[in-house]
């Protein structure tokens, strides 16, 4: 089985302690894991902004770079979601549908793929679960408060394996941090407020971090979190499964 | 041209007052932990919303015949039916059948429809009095404003507030703010426009194909008070509220007060399909843009609304920017896929009004793709270069850039941070708003590619 390591161009530029936790977390597991350096982004941002069109070229791009591997795994539940959901715009050839997937979050490719049902990581603090929307009612990862259905959380699976972890119950557990993407520029007031909302959230029931499987959900609940020089810190997942829980960003 | 409607601007004013944002996140949020708990007691709670969801579709695919349906029923019935093309027809049946009866003073119940044809004010410049009877109604009729919410018109006002307005208004005690007090002084109000009434106008939750009759849900009472003490009685609904066979109704009534306050059905629904004895009854069937929506393969769905409100309530962004940051009747999600169908130029921003979190869609008892037509919506804005266009070339920029393996390696090899559809460059919160509540995130020395260059180097793949 040939895994492809698909970095979001933000998790490269700003967070690469991210991309080495999952490309490790992925080796652990004895994965053969290339990471084609060609990559550039998914096009979502581009997309979301009403672009779709012009984004298209970038959707060709991915499809092209990922299409030689068995998975493509990317710790980003947004991005996997917008290449399974949206690149249904293109001519739905054998190689798109390979991409759409096959492409797939790190998440669940451990959980669902590989079967994991231990791994070697300790995190001894109390943590808050962030479950990004695009994860959550995107790609069906948890159970959506407002579906009837049983409940199931991905993340909460995941993270049950880590020893000494403590995991905080929120009031509004699935409640959007107001990041979005442009969205947190061009709704500058909302999202920040949704954001400062969510971080309360987790500050009242206790966590020391907040994780998340979408690295840009806490960008933004860094930002709100440095500015109130809050004590709490983020930490994507990846980074407790793999061990890595210390690393700063 | 018609002004655009600013979401993002009159968020912030309405943020600007964080205890009234906390406090109305609070108020609108109970509604939906009430939908959660009510709805919790239907096992079959998805099988209903996909047999509603299929309901509509099927509604929507025959509005023609059923709509024909209704009207010869309604006929049979004695009802008398006008089909009006868009509000100002909708205003001018209403004139017309109000002047024949020399009827000076008007009751109506709940309505977005008349909210959405402004049928007050028409009235109100012919001389007629028009009375809203339900109490959220009422309060925002007395402050001179429109609904901020579809199922609570006056969510937005504290009861202090309307204190001060009914101590004004209905002359209550100064500084009263019990409600029970404020709504006995508000009903007794009421019972004597009731008792004053010529004629009752209430809207329609469900119009009946197969019987001709209409279903109206309140939960006052205050719709069946109007129309049953007066002669002549007035139901207005758009050409969507139609269902096909009276057992359909049930799948209806069963999601629609769970959905909105997880009340297992409204305090009344009741039930107009002919006039009373000696008197008289008439039914407007208004399209208003409705045809030219379902005319919209992408779009036509957002027609199965039931009003029910639980897409607002659940809204992150609703809950903290206020029902008129939207500028329409019908604000929230289900507002921003319904107003960009009717006037594009104006409301072209609702659609970026939205994180996309799809809580929405998820909430929604007829199936409503709404986050899904958010994003749509966001294609046509583009489309119909209506998005700011620096900001457009902007981004067409950036596509370019991400498409390619060499330029985004020299792009983020010069600028590092140069992704500018993350305008971090400034620190500076006048040139980039990121900072305005937010830190950048620290640039680290190297990118991840970087990194596994140097590190992986035998793996590293060609681009």
């Amino acid at each position: 089985m040939k895994v492809a390591l698909f970095i979001p161009c933000y998790i490269d530029q700003f967070y690469p302690g991210v991309g080495r936790a999952t490309l490790q977390l992925l080796e652990n597991f004895k994965c053969d894991v290339v990471y084609p350096v060609g990559q550039t982004c998914c096009g979502q941002p581009i997309a979301n902004s009403g672009l779709e069109k012009e984004a298209q070229p970038i959707y060709h791009h991915f499809v092209k770079t990922f299409l030689p591997y068995d998975y493509i795994v990317a710790p980003s539940a947004s991005c996997v979601y917008h290449v399974r959901h949206h690149y249904d715009i293109l001519e739905q050839t054998e190689a798109v549908r390979h991409i759409r997937n096959k492409t797939i979050d790190i998440v669940t490719f451990l959980l669902e793929v590989l079967n994991i049902k231990s791994l070697d990581a300790r995190f001894p603090h109390k943590v808050g679960i962030h479950q990004s929307c695009h994860g959550l009612r995107g790609l069906r990862m948890a159970r959506p408060s407002e579906l009837m259905a049983a409940p199931y959380s991905q993340w909460l699976t995941i993270l049950t394996m880590v020893r000494d972890i403590e995991i905080v119950n929120l009031n509004r557990p699935d409640e959007c941090c107001g990041f979005g993407g442009t969205f947190s520029i061009n709704e500058e007031a909302v999202s920040v407020k949704m954001g400062q909302d969510r971080i309360l959230d987790h500050q009242i029931n206790g966590a020391e971090f907040i994780t998340s499987g979408d690295m840009s959900c806490l960008m933004h609940l860094q930002g709100i979190l440095r500015k109130d020089q809050s004590a709490i810190r983020v930490k994507h997942i990846v980074e407790i499964l793999a061990g890595n829980g210390n690393n700063e960003y | 041209m018609a002004e655009i409607v600013n979401h993002a601007k009159l968020a912030g004013n309405f943020i600007a007052d964080q205890n009234r944002t906390n406090w109305h996140n609070e108020a609108v949020a109970f509604l939906r932990t009430r939908r959660d708990q009510g709805v919790s007691t239907v096992k079959e709670w998805e099988q209903l919303r996909d047999l509603a969801s299929q309901i509509k579709d099927n509604v929507l695919s025959n509005l023609d015949a059923y709509l024909l349906q209704f009207e010869e029923n309604a006929l049979k019935n004695g009802v008398h039916v006008h089909w009006a093309p868009d509000a100002e027809a909708h205003n001018q049946i209403v004139k017309e059948i109000l002047q024949r009866h020399q009827v000076k003073m008007l009751v109506k119940s709940k309505s977005m429809l008349t909210e959405e044809c402004h049928l007050n004010e028409a009235l109100e410049d012919i001389g007629i009095e028009v009375v809203d009877s339900d109490l959220g109604e009422r309060i925002i009729q007395f402050r001179k404003e429109g609904p901020s919410h579809i199922v609570a018109p006056a969510i937005h006002i504290r009861k202090e507030e309307v204190g001060e307005l009914f101590h004004e208004k209905l002359h209550t005690k100064k500084g009263a703010s019990d409600p029970k007090y404020l709504t006995e002084a508000a009903r007794i109000h009421l019972r004597e426009k009731f008792l004053q009434a010529g004629a009752a106008l209430t809207g329609v939750n469900f119009a009946v194909a197969e019987t001709g009759g209409v279903v109206v849900c309140t939960n006052e009472g205050n719709a069946d008070m109007g129309v049953h003490l007066v002669p002549l009685q007035i139901h207005c609904m758009g050409i969507e509220k139609i269902i096909p066979r009276q057992q359909d109704l049930g799948v209806f009534t069963r999601l629609l007060a769970r959905s909105a306050t997880g009340q297992p059905i409204t305090i009344y629904t009741s039930h107009h399909q002919q006039p009373k004895p000696g008197g008289e009854m008439h039914i407007i069937i208004v399209d208003n843009g409705r045809s030219t929506h379902l005319g919209k393969a992408d779009f036509r769905n957002a027609l199965k609304c039931i009003r029910c409100g639980a897409c607002i309530n659940t809204c992150p962004v609703y809950r903290r920017s206020g029902g008129y940051s939207y500028g329409h009747t019908v604000g929230g999600p289900i507002g921003s896929i319904l107003t960009p169908g009717f006037d594009l130029k104006k409301y072209r921003e609702l659609p970026f009004a939205s994180s996309l979190c799809g809580a929405c869609t998820d909430v929604c008892p007829v199936k409503i793709d709404i986050h899904e037509q958010l994003y749509k919506w966001r294609q046509v804005v583009s489309e119909e270069n209506l998005l700011n266009p620096r900001k457009k070339s902007g981004l067409k920029i950036v596509a370019g850039m991400l498409a390619s393996s060499k330029k985004y390696a020299i792009v983020t090899r010069w600028l590092r941070v140069g992704l500018s559809f993350f305008p971090f460059l400034s620190n500076s919160p006048k040139l980039n708003p990121w900072t305005k509540g937010r830190r950048m995130p620290e640039m680290p020395s190297q990118s991840f590619k970087s990194w596994y260059q140097k590190n992986k180097p035998g793996k590293s793949t060609l681009p």
